[in-house]
């Protein structure tokens, strides 16, 4: 039982799950992140925040925008809708489209959405809440699910010749709501809330999100990892309690690679100050190779002893 | 004989294709709600009173990507994005000329800041905007009722040439009635004139084009506005240019000589 002895180092008794401010600290600068950018737009629009005279800091909303008057920013998916109705964008737009499709392949599809996307708020709410009530389920659906409504979105808009999740998104609505003037849109996010909270954990975000589904697919080449240490893992499993997407924490594939793949994991920073035996730590891509070298000599080295 | 009691080959296929229909009858009626939301919501487009520069009503609910953008950059701030359960589809910009009228700004930096080319940049000049016209109600505008008011004809910033006052003399112990008329040729459809408008609900106001102009027919021929004859010289109708605007008017048609031997 060559594994037995790699997990026997640490016990639950000599390394407790981390408690305090500290385990805090991804989740707190994530929070700072999804209101920050929200202030940034709302700021720009209502308080006449500038960058220079005349200039804009951030001027528009997630579906579009300018940033200090140069950089343009475009939601890739939105754009792909739009080319789908035959519109031919304009060339400021393709430029977004770069900038935001370059940012998210470096540091991950779905950062955006644990650190931008200001429905997270409504659906992390909705999933600690959950927790605290200990609310069962009632029933289950396939977490592929959302790319089968990523596929429907682009049929429709085909048919229909509108972009069909923007009309609908309720990502849009809260945010175009806080920026631009309050309407009927909350009653979407209430919808949600109430979906996460009593019906499918994680419903939103992990099953239907057609944007999440769009940046789960681009979130492949990250460079930005969860890195995984399989020498010091005690397979304690309090990662998966605390992760939205725990399909991505599957052990075998972790031991695989050294690093979490799949493309559905966000970067929210939960697993890795829970740990309690720092096995999941953010770490460059390039670099990740090097440690797996290392685990494996240890490993070896630990079974021939 | 049933496949499903076999276990094998059959049972297993069977059950693909059951999975299979299953699940095409959950996208195909998830799709068409879908869709029926979507056309549902573009519905009221008609409606809406767009920035200038717009595209044509289906090129524009297509091609708009809902960041206002436009808004942020609209100097009096009259745009605003529709809130979601509006009278007009979701997210695009609009704009209610009673409570703030486009100013027209000469630079058009609602139509620079667009992104996706929603709001064209074909635009260059904000005359030549086309956001809606301006439809007088002849019952309840004070004019029209004998008074001199013609505030809509003195704020119209394409002075003299949107709208016109034309006098219309009335009986003797009374002075003449000057009543505007609205030019479609020259009112951009900023909606100074509705915002000015005295009366409780504006007498004059914007509509879009699509709602209120109507279209006179190629046939027609108006005669009496050529100084040239009318002659039986008749071009075959594939001869004919399409009539646009600007696009000349066939001077000649068939059987209408006897109206200009002075019978009429």
């Amino acid at each position: 039982m060559s594994e037995a002895t790699v997990r026997a180092p640490s016990t639950a008794a000599e390394h407790p799950v981390p408690t305090g401010l500290w385990v805090w600290r991804y989740i707190i600068l994530r929070r700072i992140s999804q209101v920050g950018i929200l202030l940034l737009f709302f700021g720009t629009l209502h308080w006449g925040w500038e960058f220079s005279k005349d200039v804009g800091l951030l001027s528009g909303n997630l579906s579009a925008s300018t940033f200090i008057g140069l950089i343009p920013l475009t939601d890739p998916f939105a754009a792909l809708q739009i080319f789908l109705t035959g519109h031919v964008l304009a060339q400021e737009s393709l430029i977004g489209v770069a900038v935001v499709l370059g940012f998210y392949l470096l540091v991950g599809g779905r950062v955006f959405c644990s650190w931008v996307c200001p429905v997270n708020l409504v659906t992390d709410a909705a999933g600690w809440l959950r927790n605290k009530l200990g609310i069962l389920a009632i029933f289950h659906l396939p977490r592929g699910l959302r790319y089968f409504i990523l596929a429907a979105t682009l049929v429709i808009t085909v048919i229909s010749g509108l972009a069909a999740f923007e009309w609908v998104s309720p990502i849009g609505m809260m945010h175009r709501e806080i920026i631009f003037g309050l309407g009927m849109g909350f009653t979407a996010l209430l919808a949600i809330f109430l979906f996460d909270l009593l019906i499918l954990k994680h419903g939103w975000c992990g099953h239907l999100c057609p944007l999440g589904a769009f940046y789960s697919l681009i979130g492949k080449t990250a460079l930005i990892r969860v890195r995984f240490d399989k020498n010091t893992c005690t397979h304690c499993a309090e990662c998966a309690k605390v992760c939205p997407e725990p399909q991505v924490l599957n052990l075998k594939k972790l031991e695989e690679r050294g690093y979490v793949f799949s493309g559905e994991c966000s970067n929210c920073g939960r697993c890795t100050p829970i740990c309690p035996e720092g096995s999941l730590k953010f770490d460059f891509k390039p670099l990740i190779r090097g440690h797996n070298v290392q685990a494996d000599a240890i490993a070896v080295q630990r079974r021939t002893k | 004989m049933s496949d499903s009691s076999q276990p094998g080959l059959d049972s297993r296929r069977r059950d693909f294709l059951v999975k299979l229909a299953q699940g095409a009858a959950l996208a195909g009626t998830g799709g068409l709600l879908w869709d029926y939301i979507l056309r549902n919501e573009a519905r009221a487009a008609p409606y809406a009173l767009r920035p200038p520069g717009a595209l044509d009503e289906d090129d524009f609910n297509a091609a708009c990507i809902k960041c206002g953008q436009c808004v942020v950059d609209c100097p009096p701030l009259i745009l605003k994005l529709q809130p979601a359960g509006g009278s007009l589809p979701i997210g695009m910009p609009y704009f209610d000329p009673r409570t703030g009228p486009c100013i027209m700004c000469p630079d058009i930096p609602c139509m620079k800041a667009c992104p996706t080319g929603a709001l064209s940049p074909s635009l260059k000049k904000i005359e030549d905007a086309r956001m809606g016209l301006a439809v007088i109600d002849i019952e309840n505008c004070l004019s029209w009722k004998g008074l001199r008011c013609e505030i809509c004809h003195r704020e119209c910033p394409i002075k003299g040439k949107a709208i016109t006052l034309e006098t219309h003399p009335r009986q003797i112990s009374k002075h003449a009635m000057f009543v505007p008329l609205v030019h479609s040729d020259a009112c951009t459809g900023c909606g100074i004139c509705e915002k000015a408008c005295p009366t409780t609900i504006a007498a004059i106001r914007i509509l879009p084009h699509k709602l209120v102009q109507g279209k006179i027919g190629e046939h027609y021929r108006l005669g009496w506005t050529f100084d040239t004859e009318v002659t039986q010289d008749f071009k075959s109708p594939e001869a004919v240019e399409p009539a646009g605007p600007g696009a000349a008017v066939p001077k000649t048609a068939p059987g209408v000589d006897y109206l200009n031997e002075g019978g009429l």
